[in-house]
C-alpha cells in the first residue's frame, strides 16, 4: 500500500510502485482533470505539482510522492478563484480544452517563482506544455493578466 | 409523466409532431439517456429538439454538434437564445444523443466537419429560439388575457408592458406547452441582435480549467475494463502466432483477445493494459504493404506527375498557350503524410448487452458510427446509444469512416463480456494511419512579354480520401474526388487558359480528412507558384495578385485589409521579410501576412502573422479570432515541422519527440482582423489553417531568394553555404 496525499486529502493505494502518478491520480483516486497526452514527458498535459514542483506525472512513479504533497488541477481552487483561472476565463483561452490542466499546473509555478514574468520566461517556463489547439497567444495574454492580477490583490 | 399535463413526454412530442406545420424543425425528441423521467419533471417546455425549458428558468440547449474546441458549446446557444429572448446566464448546454432530429442540416447525417456548423444551423436553430419564444408569448398573453402582439420577450421574462406585468419562462413552462406550435416564424431583423456578433465568452470554459470537463478519456462506469490494443507494424498485417503467456502474467490482466484491428490486452487499468500489451509477442503476416516506403512513393508519384490525369479543370488552350508563352516556369511541389496528433488519444468505451449497447467516445461522426457499432454488435442501430463527450481535438480523425476506433472496442468488449474501455497510446495514434494524404505537384505556367501570366497547368498527385467512403457516390465525378482538387480546381486568378489534373493512386497507407483538407496542400502549393509567377515577372507578390483577382470582390477585401495591417511594404528590422498568400476554403476567404527570418544555420523563426477572414455574417466573433489563431497554429505546425514517413512499410515516427508540434516559444505574434458582412455564415474552423504554409515560404524566399517547394521546411535546404 502507498500513502498519497492529493489535495490535502489521504489517500491509500495498492498499486505496483512503478505505476505512473498520472494513472493512479486517474484512475485509483479517480481525479480525472490529469490527462494522458503522450507518456514520454514530452507533452505536459500531466502535470502536477509534487511539493509545489511541476512534474509529468506520467513518467513519475507513484512510489515518488508517497509521503509527498500533490497538488492537481482539481487543487488549484475549490472556486475557480485562482488567478490564472480568472485570467483563463477573461481571455477565453481553452479550444478543446484538453491540454489546459497541464497547462495552468505549469503557469502556477511560473508564477509563484516570478510575479513579473517576460515573454522569455514565459516561454521558458511553458515550452514543455503542448497544445494542439494553438491557444499560445492566450495563455501568453492570460499569463500576464494572472501576473497583474496577483500584484493588484484583485484574486486569492 | 408530465404532471401539468398528464401526457408522457414522448405522447407529447408525438402529438408535436401532428401538429407541425410549414417549420423546418423536428418536434420527436427522444428519451435521453442518464436522466430519469422524475429528474426531469421539473422542465416541462420542449418546443422541439434543441430546447428544453424548466419551471426552475433554466434553459437547456441541446446540440447536436461536436464541441472538439470550435466554440460549438457557445455559437449554436447563440443562435438559439438570439431568438428566444433567453437569459444568456441561464443558458445550459447538453450533447445530442443520436437521432435523425440532430441530423446535419445538409448531409443529413448527425455529424461535425466540414466547418459547416455555423453555416448550416444558421437558419434552424435561430427558428428553433424563435418559435419557442412565440409559444412562451402565446401562453403569457393567454394567462393574463391580452393580445400575444401587445406582449414580448426580453431576457428570459415575457412582459406585458401596458400592464406592467412580467412571467419569468420558467414561470410560463406548464403553460406553454399547451400553446399550439406557431406554423411560421418571424426572425429578429439584425439591427436588433442583442448576441450574434457580439465578442461572446464560451461556456465550456470553467470546466476545462478546474478538471471537471468530461472528455471520452475521463469516462468511468462499474465494471469497466480498460484495453491497450497491439496493433500491426505494417498496415493490414494480420497477426498469425501469439503468445500472451508474459502479458496474462502480468498483475491486472483479464483477459488476451484477437480482434480485426490487433490484440488487445484487457486489465483493470490502462498500465496493467499497457504493460501486458507490451509483453505480447506475436508473429505478423505483414502482406502487400511491407515494402511500402515514402522513397518509393516519391519516385512513383513523380513520374506521375508528368503524364496527363483527369481532368477537374480546362479553361481555353492551356498546352498550346504555355508552349508559346514568352517566359515559361515550371515547378514541382510536395508534402508528406500528416497525423491528426490531437491531444486526447483515441478512445471509446463500450457497455454492450444482449439487447443494447452504450457508446461512450468523442466522435464527430455519430450516425455512421451507430450503424457500424450496431452491425458489429448484432443489434439494430436504433438499440445503440452514443453518448457524445467532450472531443480533446477532432480535426478530422474523430469521423472516420469506417468507424475504426468504435468498432474494435465494440468487437473486444463483444469478446470480453464485460464494459471495457479502449485507450490508444500516443504511439498507436501516430503510427495509426489515417493520415493527411502525400501529395506530390507539378505546375507549369506561361507569362506574356509584359508579365502577366496567360497560361496555368497544374498537375496534383495523391491519394483519394473519398474513394470507398459513402461520400463516393456524390464526391467523386468522372475519376475527380473533389476533395482532391480543392483550392487548385477553383483558381481563382485571372489566367485564359488553365488545366487542372488528377492522378488518385492507390496506395495501402489508410488515408482520411486533415483539418482543411485537400486545402491544406492546394493552398500551399497554388499560392507558392503563383509567387514564383510574381517574381519571375518582377512585380510585387501583393500587387501582381491584386490585379489578376481585380473581378474578386470578396477575395480583394481581405488581401488589401491583411496587406494594409500588415504594413506591406513598409522597412522590417533584422532580417525578417513579409511573404503573403489568399486562399478561399469552405465559403470563406482568409489573407495572411507572415513575417519571417532564417538563422544563418537555415533555422526558420515566423515572428507575425497577420490574418484577415471575411466568413459571412459572425456570430461569435471571439470564436472566429480564436480559430483563425488555431488554425495558423496547426498550418504552422505542418509547414516547419510534420512528416510523417514509411521505410519497409512502417512508420518512422511514433511519438512527439518525432512527430513535433509547434511549441509556444516558436509561436508568432497573431493579428486577426474580420471583414464586416452581411453575407450568411461561412466556415472558421478549418480556413486558418491553407494560408499560413505558403504566406510562410513566400516570406522565406523574400528573405533568402531560396523557394520552399517541399514541406515541412527543412534548415538543411535553407542554411547558408
Amino acid at each position: 500500500m502507498i500513502a498519497l496525499n492529493v489535495n490535502r486529502r489521504q489517500y491509500s493505494v495498492d498499486v505496483d510502485p512503478a505505476t505512473p502518478l498520472l494513472w493512479v491520480i486517474r484512475e485509483n483516486i479517480g481525479l480525472a482533470g490529469t490527462k494522458y497526452g503522450c507518456g514520454m514527458a514530452q507533452c505536459g498535459a500531466c502535470t502536477v505539482h509534487i511539493d509545489g514542483e511541476a512534474v509529468r506525472s506520467c513518467v513519475t512513479p507513484v512510489s515518488r510522492a508517497a509521503g509527498k504533497i500533490v497538488t492537481t488541477i482539481e487543487g488549484l481552487s475549490a472556486d475557480l478563484s485562482h488567478p490564472l483561472q480568472q485570467a483563463w476565463i477573461a481571455e477565453d483561452v481553452p479550444q478543446c480544452g484538453y491540454c489546459q490542466s497541464g497547462q495552468i499546473m505549469s503557469a502556477a509555478v511560473l508564477l509563484r517563482e516570478n510575479s513579473k514574468p517576460t515573454d522569455s520566461d514565459i516561454d521558458d517556463a511553458m515550452s514543455g506544455n503542448i497544445c494542439r489547439c494553438g491557444t499560445y497567444p492566450r495563455i501568453r495574454r492570460a499569463i500576464r493578466r494572472a501576473a497583474q492580477l496577483m500584484a493588484s490583490g484583485g484574486a486569492k | 409523466m408530465n404532471i401539468a399535463t398528464g401526457m408522457r413526454r414522448r405522447d407529447f412530442f408525438k402529438a408535436g409532431a401532428a401538429l407541425g406545420g410549414g417549420l423546418l424543425i423536428s418536434f420527436y425528441l427522444p428519451e435521453l439517456s442518464g436522466t430519469s423521467e422524475t429528474d426531469r419533471a421539473k422542465e416541462t417546455f420542449a418546443p422541439n429538439a434543441f430546447i428544453r425549458i424548466g419551471t426552475d428558468d433554466s434553459v437547456t440547449i441541446i446540440v447536436n454538434k461536436a464541441e472538439m474546441g470550435q466554440g460549438v458549446y457557445t455559437s449554436m446557444p447563440m443562435l438559439i437564445a438570439e431568438e428566444l429572448e433567453a437569459d444568456w446566464s441561464r443558458i445550459r448546454v447538453e450533447s445530442a444523443p443520436v437521432d435523425p432530429a440532430y441530423n446535419h442540416a445538409v448531409f443529413g447525417i448527425q455529424m461535425t466537419g466540414g466547418s459547416t456548423s455555423v453555416n448550416s444551423e444558421w437558419e434552424r436553430l435561430r427558428k428553433a429560439g424563435a418559435m419557442a419564444r412565440m409559444m412562451l408569448i402565446a401562453a403569457a398573453a393567454q394567462t393574463w388575457n391580452v393580445n400575444a402582439q401587445s406582449c414580448r420577450a426580453e431576457s428570459g421574462y415575457v412582459i406585458h408592458a401596458a400592464s406592467n406585468r412580467r412571467l419569468s419562462f420558467g414561470a410560463l413552462a406548464d403553460s406553454a406547452v399547451k400553446m399550439e406550435p406557431p406554423k411560421e416564424v418571424v426572425l429578429k431583423d439584425p439591427k436588433d441582435y442583442k448576441l450574434i456578433g457580439k465578442p461572446t465568452h464560451r461556456l465550456d470554459t470553467p470546466s476545462k480549467i478546474n478538471g471537471t470537463a468530461q472528455f471520452g478519456l475521463d469516462v468511468r462506469i462499474p465494471g469497466m475494463l480498460t484495453a491497450v490494443l497491439a496493433r500491426p507494424p505494417v498496415f493490414g498485417a494480420k497477426a498469425v502466432r501469439i503468445n500472451d503467456e508474459k502479458a496474462k502474467s502480468v498483475p491486472g490482466v483479464a483477459a488476451v483477445v484477437s480482434v480485426r484491428a490487433g490484440v488487445a490486452v484487457v486489465a483493470s487499468g490502462f498500465w496493467p493494459a499497457k504493460l501486458g500489451r507490451d509483453a505480447l509477442d506475436i508473429v505478423w503476416e505483414e502482406g502487400p504493404n511491407a515494402t511500402l516506403s515514402t522513397a518509393s512513393l516519391r519516385e512513383q508519384y513523380a513520374n506521375l506527375a508528368k503524364t496527363p490525369g483527369a481532368v477537374a479543370r480546362k479553361d481555353g488552350d492551356p498546352t498550346q498557350t504555355l508552349a508559346s508563352a514568352a517566359k515559361q516556369v515550371t515547378a514541382e511541389y510536395e508534402v508528406p503524410y500528416l497525423a491528426h496528433a490531437m491531444m486526447e488519444p483515441l478512445n471509446c468505451l463500450v457497455d454492450l448487452r444482449s439487447d443494447r449497447c452504450e457508446i461512450w467516445t468523442g466522435t464527430q461522426f455519430q450516425t455512421v458510427d451507430r450503424a457500424a457499432a450496431a452491425a458489429v454488435a448484432g443489434l439494430k442501430p436504433e438499440q445503440v446509444q452514443i453518448h457524445t463527450t467532450l472531443l480533446g481535438g477532432g480535426f478530422g480523425r474523430r469521423a472516420n469512416p469506417v468507424s475504426d476506433f468504435v468498432v474494435e472496442a465494440v468487437e473486444v468488449a463483444k469478446a470480453v463480456g464485460a464494459p471495457v474501455k479502449v485507450i490508444w497510446t500516443r504511439e498507436d495514434d501516430i503510427r495509426g494511419g489515417w493520415y493527411r494524404p502525400m501529395w506530390y505537384d507539378r505546375l507549369a505556367a506561361g507569362l506574356d512579354a509584359a508579365g502577366n501570366p496567360v497560361a496555368w497547368t497544374h498537375t496534383i498527385v495523391g491519394q483519394s480520401i473519398l474513394a470507398g467512403t459513402m461520400f463516393e457516390s456524390v464526391m467523386v465525378k468522372n475519376g475527380i474526388d473533389g476533395s482532391s482538387v480543392e483550392g487548385a480546381a477553383e483558381l481563382p486568378y485571372a489566367i485564359p487558359n488553365v488545366l487542372v489534373d488528377l492522378h488518385s493512386p492507390k496506395v495501402g497507407v489508410p488515408v482520411q480528412w486533415w483539418r482543411s483538407v485537400g486545402h491544406s496542400h492546394t493552398g500551399f502549393v497554388v499560392e507558392s507558384f503563383l509567387d514564383e509567377l510574381a517574381h519571375t515577372a518582377g512585380k510585387d507578390p501583393y500587387e501582381f495578385r491584386r490585379a489578376l483577382l481585380a473581378h474578386q470582390p470578396r477575395y480583394l477585401g481581405v488581401l488589401e485589409l491583411a496587406a494594409s495591417k500588415a504594413k506591406w511594404g513598409a522597412p522590417l528590422p533584422g532580417g525578417r521579410a513579409r511573404g503573403i498568400a489568399v486562399h478561399f476554403s469552405f465559403d470563406s476567404y482568409v489573407a495572411q501576412v507572415a513575417e519571417a527570418s532564417v538563422a544563418d544555420d537555415g533555422t526558420v523563426r515566423v515572428h507575425r502573422v497577420v490574418c484577415a477572414v471575411d466568413c459571412g455574417r459572425v456570430v461569435n466573433p471571439d470564436t472566429v479570432v480564436a480559430q483563425m489563431e488555431g488554425g495558423i497554429i496547426f498550418g504552422l505546425t505542418a509547414a516547419l515541422k510534420g512528416e510523417i514517413t514509411l521505410e519497409r512499410g512502417r512508420v518512422q515516427q511514433r511519438n512527439f519527440h518525432d512527430y513535433p508540434m509547434l511549441r509556444m516559444n516558436e509561436a508568432p505574434d497573431i493579428e486577426v482582423y474580420i471583414v464586416p458582412s452581411t453575407e450568411h455564415p461561412t466556415g472558421v474552423g478549418e480556413p486558418g489553417v491553407p494560408a499560413v504554409a505558403p504566406a510562410v515560404a513566400n516570406a522565406i524566399f523574400a528573405a533568402t531568394g531560396k523557394r520552399v517547394r517541399r514541406l515541412p521546411v527543412r534548415a538543411s535546404d535553407l542554411r547558408k553555404a
